[in-house]
């Protein structure tokens, strides 16, 4: 026993020096291999394909993390505040940005692009902003826009082409049954679908995001607020929001909102995101459904409600004009990887105009303009036109350091007042007012 | 620390000669430090090292997610902030609502069950099997089927429901509304957790002794009396520690909760662990989320310590 205590030290080196001695054959035997993270969605599933590409060119091998999306802030801020390794490149979240960036969880890129030739007047503005500058309005960049994303609509086209239902409607309104243009018209729709029997099933007229735990229903709400005029800070004075977030207006907006979800969606969906909106619309059950962008080729693909039955329509206009939630992210790469050099390889590959149209057609949202602004882009796919349109009316939610504070309240305080029916819209919107004041005061954006 | 001096001297005056002899050089006190040692470090490493830093940040306003920041120290600012919550209390109370009728719940249903299936009756090991399964199965699992059985359009639920009372089912919804939503977790949490006390109770019931019965039945005790003088005063240690064992259990529950109602419709059952989690891992206000954990800690702390008092007190009577 004493001669294996003796002998343990080096046997231990000598297995370590084995183990290290092999590690390294096998590394170099097949060569890097560096990681992305993201969503499990369907772009990402074209990303894997697109990226085949990437490894055929530069023999770097490219190893995926997709995390589904309730669980995916989560799981990313955790891996990134946590300073970890699995990540090389990471297409995170919009509103990560303010705080990835303060923090020094992403690499700045701005040498970077300037040394490849990579200019960001290449890709639209508004991805731009929103997905790769911190400060907003600054030129600094920590990421490539990479999956451009908003809220959209889809419709059963079938149905609207119905011609009972089309001179029922008529009769009622005075005007065609058509995909609507207003938040008004988008009522009238959707009260008139809702109850009606449809192809042996009752039907509703529409899906809204109602989720309580991530940022659901505050994505829903915020595509009807901004065409109400709902504002998140009083332009010409940064953080002033007293009488801004709760203006008359963005009370009308709420108030809105919840008319719509108690007239005319399915009953159960109190607590409901992107895939049960998905799956809401699928199964027949609602006539027009809230959702990305991300999700129409996948739903025009779809052998029940694809194809020539599906309509796609750009988010309705309100009383104050018009606006759509933007959704979407962009490319980093993560400060505490071990192969930066190939990352940034890979950032410049995906940057080029080439696989940026691979991407769209792929099922990528590509925000180059290369792809957007090719004549042939608004005919290249149905929701193609419709999606031009809406990446020009985006607002996207704070991407303050303190985002998901800001965006927690603002879950509890619409969640609480469209589907738990408490207190009234203003005291609703005054309750996130007080709360978002806290926490800038907290930070110090505020006195 | 003597306790664990103690534990190390017993181990060594358990450990065998021939141990110590064919370890030559270390004593047998050495060689029990040894064997005590892992168990020790992973201890200290695992749960009271993570609780003296849980402490420490609790005074300060450390952010997880802001590693560059200056952490300050905040003294009790935290504590006084969780206490003055109204968030924090309105989570306090969905907490109690859900632990009061889930304990009272299950401790009724799974004494009944117990006391039933202690009658020995023909296929009674069948039906102890079928009982015992919700049990056995994930919380995981259980929480979305569950949630698929309240959906009103094509829930189980709702159509038993309106069968039963001629309700029609997609009038009412179980997790969205407010009024119903904290109840459909109280009927899930009862239906899977009610076969643990049964089988705690169904101990206890085993335990008694038959010629107390024969003794009650000489003197001619009647069976209602026999359950109150015998039964019942026999078995309330065992309930008591079912009680002890879901009230901890239930205090924390967390997965449930978010499966079924991610603490919705509004607010209506966010319940303590869900608060928790959303301070800490959501909006990263590590310093005041930890104060809160200490808080918890404390408060279930105390109050399992009284309790036991309680159940040491009933068990030597």
């Amino acid at each position: 026993m004493k001669a294996i205590w003796k002998k343990l030290p080096a046997l231990a080196a000598i297995a370590a020096a084995g183990v290290l001695g092999l590690g390294s054959t096998a590394a170099q035997a097949q060569g890097k291999t560096i990681t992305l993270c993201w969503a499990a969605w369907d772009p990402a599933n074209a990303l894997v394909e697109l990226s085949k590409d990437f490894t055929a060119k530069t023999k770097v091998n490219m190893k995926f993390e997709f995390v589904p999306w309730p669980n995916f802030a989560d799981r990313m801020l955790n891996e990134l505040n946590s300073k970890g390794k699995l990540c090389d490149l990471i297409i995170g979240d919009s509103q990560w940005i303010g705080g990835s960036a303060e923090s020094g969880h992403y690499v700045k890129l701005n040498d970077f692009f300037a040394k490849e030739g990579i200019k960001m007047s290449d890709f639209m503005p508004a991805t731009v902003l929103g997905y790769s500058e911190w400060p907003k309005g600054t030129p600094n960049y920590w990421a490539l826009p990479a999956m451009g994303d908003a809220l959209g609509w889809t419709y059963r086209k079938d149905w609207f082409a119905k011609p009972e239902l089309r001179a029922e409607f008529k009769k009622l309104h005075n005007r065609e049954l058509e995909a609507p243009k207003t938040w008004d018209e988008f009522k009238q729709v959707a009260e008139f679908f809702t109850g009606k029997q449809i192809d042996g099933k009752k039907v509703y007229g529409t899906y809204l995001f109602t989720e309580r735990g991530s940022e659901g229903i505050t994505m829903g709400v915020s595509n009807v607020l901004y065409p109400f005029g709902f504002k998140y800070e009083d332009p010409k004075k940064p953080y002033a929001m007293d009488g801004v977030v709760n203006s008359p207006d963005a009370v009308k907006g709420l108030e809105f909102y919840k008319s719509l979800y108690k007239c005319c969606t399915p009953p159960g969906l109190t607590n409901s995101y992107m895939g049960e909106g998905l799956d809401a619309f699928k199964s027949g059950q609602v006539a027009m459904m809230m959702n990305w962008f991300a999700f129409f080729p996948g739903l025009y693909k779809d052998p029940n409600v694809g194809g020539n039955k599906i309509g796609f329509f750009v988010n309705p206009a309100g009383p104050k004009g018009k606006g759509s939630q933007l959704g979407g992210q962009g490319i980093s790469v993560v400060s505490y990887s071990p192969n930066r050099d190939e990352a940034l390889a890979y950032i410049k590959w995906f940057a080029s105009p080439d696989v940026q149209k691979k991407w769209w057609a792929l099922g990528g949202y590509s925000c180059h303009k290369a792809v957007l602004q090719d004549p042939g882009f608004t005919k290249s796919a149905p929701f193609a036109a419709e999606f031009l349109t809406a990446m020009d009316q985006v607002v996207d939610f704070w991407a303050e350091p303190s985002y998901a504070q800001l965006l927690l309240s603002e879950q509890k305080w619409v969640h609480d007042y469209v589907v738990a029916d408490k207190g009234t819209a203003k005291q609703a919107l005054d309750g996130l007012l007080a709360d978002w004041k806290k926490v800038f005061k907290e930070d110090g954006k505020i006195k | 620390m003597s306790a664990v001096r103690e534990l190390a001297s017993r181990a060594a005056a358990a450990t065998p000669a021939a141990m110590a002899t064919r370890v030559r050089g270390l004593s047998d006190r050495a060689i029990a430090w040894l064997f005590i040692a892992p168990t020790l470090v992973l201890l200290l490493a695992i749960n009271i090292f993570p609780l003296i830093w849980t402490i420490r940040l609790s005074f300060t306003n450390f952010r997880a997610n802001r590693p560059n920041a200056n952490v300050l120290g905040v003294g009790i600012d935290n504590y006084v902030s969780v206490l003055t919550d109204p968030d924090v209390w309105q989570a306090m109370q969905a907490t109690a609502h859900f632990l009061f009728w889930t304990i009272a719940l299950q401790t009724l249903i799974g004494f009944a069950l117990a006391y039933l299936i202690d009658r020995k009756f023909r296929g009674h090991g069948f039906w102890t099997t079928v009982i015992l399964i919700p049990m056995m199965l994930s919380p995981a699992v259980v929480g979305n089927f569950w949630a698929f059985l309240y959906q009103p359009q094509i829930g189980l639920f709702n159509y038993a429901v309106s069968f039963l009372t001629g309700i029609p089912p997609s009038s009412f919804e179980m997790l969205g509304s407010v009024k119903l939503a904290p109840w459909s977790i109280i009927i899930v949490d009862t239906w899977m957790w009610t076969p643990y006390v049964m089988l705690i109770c169904l101990a206890g019931l085993r335990s008694i002794p038959d010629y107390i019965y024969e003794a009650a039945e000489v003197d001619r005790a009647s069976k209602w009396r026999q359950f109150w003088s015998i039964t019942l005063p026999m078995v309330l240690p065992f309930i008591m520690l079912a009680i002890l064992f879901r009230g901890i259990e239930n205090f924390k529950m967390f997965d449930m909760v978010n499966l079924l109602t991610s603490g919705g419709p509004g607010s209506t059952t966010e319940v303590a662990s869900i608060t928790l989690k959303r301070e800490a891992f959501e909006k990263w206000r590590t310093g005041y989320s930890s104060a809160f954990a200490i808080i918890l800690f404390v408060a279930v702390f105390g109050l399992a310590n009284i309790y036991v008092k309680a159940l040491n007190a009933v068990k030597n009577r």
